[in-house]
């Protein structure tokens, strides 16, 4: 395929599962169709906040599921948790 | 230690007769306090410079409700070595390596019947903010340096000036008959081994806010340390045992908001601390302490 624009060939990209056609001379970018669609869905993903604390817990909480793994289970406890759990 | 501090359990343990041979050991040894047991009597050392009159005041407490915390052996602490001393029953205590069998249901009740109990006449306040205070001192005088001290620093900067132990707490929160230093540390079973749970050390109890005393396992909860389900029980015993300290439902944070932040940064500014003089990084559960300071203070972002 070569660049609508300037007429160079084309290369084709895959991008986070997104096929991109990119120009070899004005480097421009040729997207098919759902493919701009597909990318700003991508990158709202990427740019929403971390998930909201656990009902029942403050605004400064460990997000829920975080990865300390507290909520699910805590057979995993840190060993200095256990510390804390005895001391001041 | 005080050099005597083993001869005064014994002499305590045996006032009239000599010792047969008992069992005898060190159970605490800490800057701010010691421990040792000779049979079933235990003889603590207070932290250097408590006050004889305040602990004595606080004894008292003890000896006026045997149904919720330990009683002393004698009504009033013995001066030994500059250090203030007082003998106990020796109890069970919590198994450190079975915290999955803490008995928060009996921590729950004990504390709240313990705050539904009215405070004496002279009782001095509950030193749970001062402790805070202490701890966040030490971090600035002796951890300023970690790349977590200014994190601390802002989420401490940020509570309300009674909680850092700088104005006395506003009488809308509560002045209720508090412990100071709740944590599984302090409940055993008297007499051991399968006794009723009793809560021991008065060195902090007082006349205070009575949240402060859930704020360690509302505080390990909230950084995702203590399971929701063990913080649940917790929470319902105390709900169930009428505690004044909640509402009796309904959203607890808004009472349990700025004591528990309060405790976050203690324990954080101790870990920090210890791991800076240790020349250790941070643990995971250690990390979960700042990550949590750090979510105290950030400006809140996103589309919501």
């Amino acid at each position: 395929m070569h660049c609508p624009k300037c007429h160079a060939p084309m290369h084709t990209y895959n991008r986070n599962g997104v096929q991109i056609e990119q120009c070899s001379g004005c480097r421009g970018i040729f997207l098919d169709y759902g493919e701009l669609e597909t990318l700003t869905r991508l990158e709202s993903q990427w740019a929403q906040p971390a998930p909201p604390p656990a009902p029942g817990a403050p605004a400064w909480g460990a997000p829920h599921g975080g990865h300390h793994g507290g909520h699910h289970g805590g057979h995993h406890r840190p060993r200095s948790f256990g510390r804390m759990l005895f001391s001041s | 230690m005080p050099a005597d501090l083993h001869a005064h359990a014994r002499a305590a343990a045996h006032p009239a007769a000599p010792c047969p041979g008992c069992a005898t050991g060190t159970l605490a040894d800490r800057p701010d306090a010691t421990v040792v047991r000779h049979h079933r009597t235990v003889a603590k050392a207070h932290a250097p410079g408590t006050a004889p009159e305040e602990l004595r005041r606080r004894l008292a407490v003890a000896a006026a409700l045997p149904e919720i915390l330990l009683p002393p052996l004698t009504p009033a602490p013995t001066a030994l070595d500059g250090r203030q001393v007082t003998c106990w029953p020796l109890g069970l205590p919590v198994d450190p390596r079975d915290p999955g069998a803490a008995p928060w249901e009996d921590a729950a009740t004990l504390t709240a019947r313990l705050h539904r109990t009215p405070p004496p006449p002279g009782l001095p306040a509950m030193r749970g903010p001062r402790k805070a205070a202490l701890a966040v001192a030490r971090l600035a005088a002796e951890a300023p340096g970690h790349p977590a001290a200014p994190v601390l620093l802002r989420a401490w900067a940020a509570l309300p000036p009674w909680a850092r132990a700088e104005e006395p707490a506003p009488p809308e929160l509560g002045a209720a008959l508090c412990h100071g230093d709740l944590h599984l540390g302090q409940l055993v079973r008297h007499p051991a081994p399968d006794g009723p749970w009793r809560l021991i050390d008065v060195d902090d109890l007082g006349v205070g806010v009575p949240a402060w005393d859930l704020a360690r396992p509302a505080s390990w909860f909230a950084c995702g340390l203590l399971p929701a389900e063990e913080w649940q029980r917790f929470l319902g015993a105390y709900r169930a045992a009428r505690g004044p300290a909640l509402p009796a439902d309904g959203d607890p944070w808004p009472v349990l908001d700025v004591p528990a932040r309060a405790l976050t940064v203690q324990t954080a500014s101790r870990s920090v601390t210890k791991a800076l003089l240790a020349g250790r990084p941070l643990d995971g559960a250690e990390e979960a302490l700042v990550d949590a300071c750090g979510r105290m203070t950030a400006p809140r972002t996103g589309v919501l």
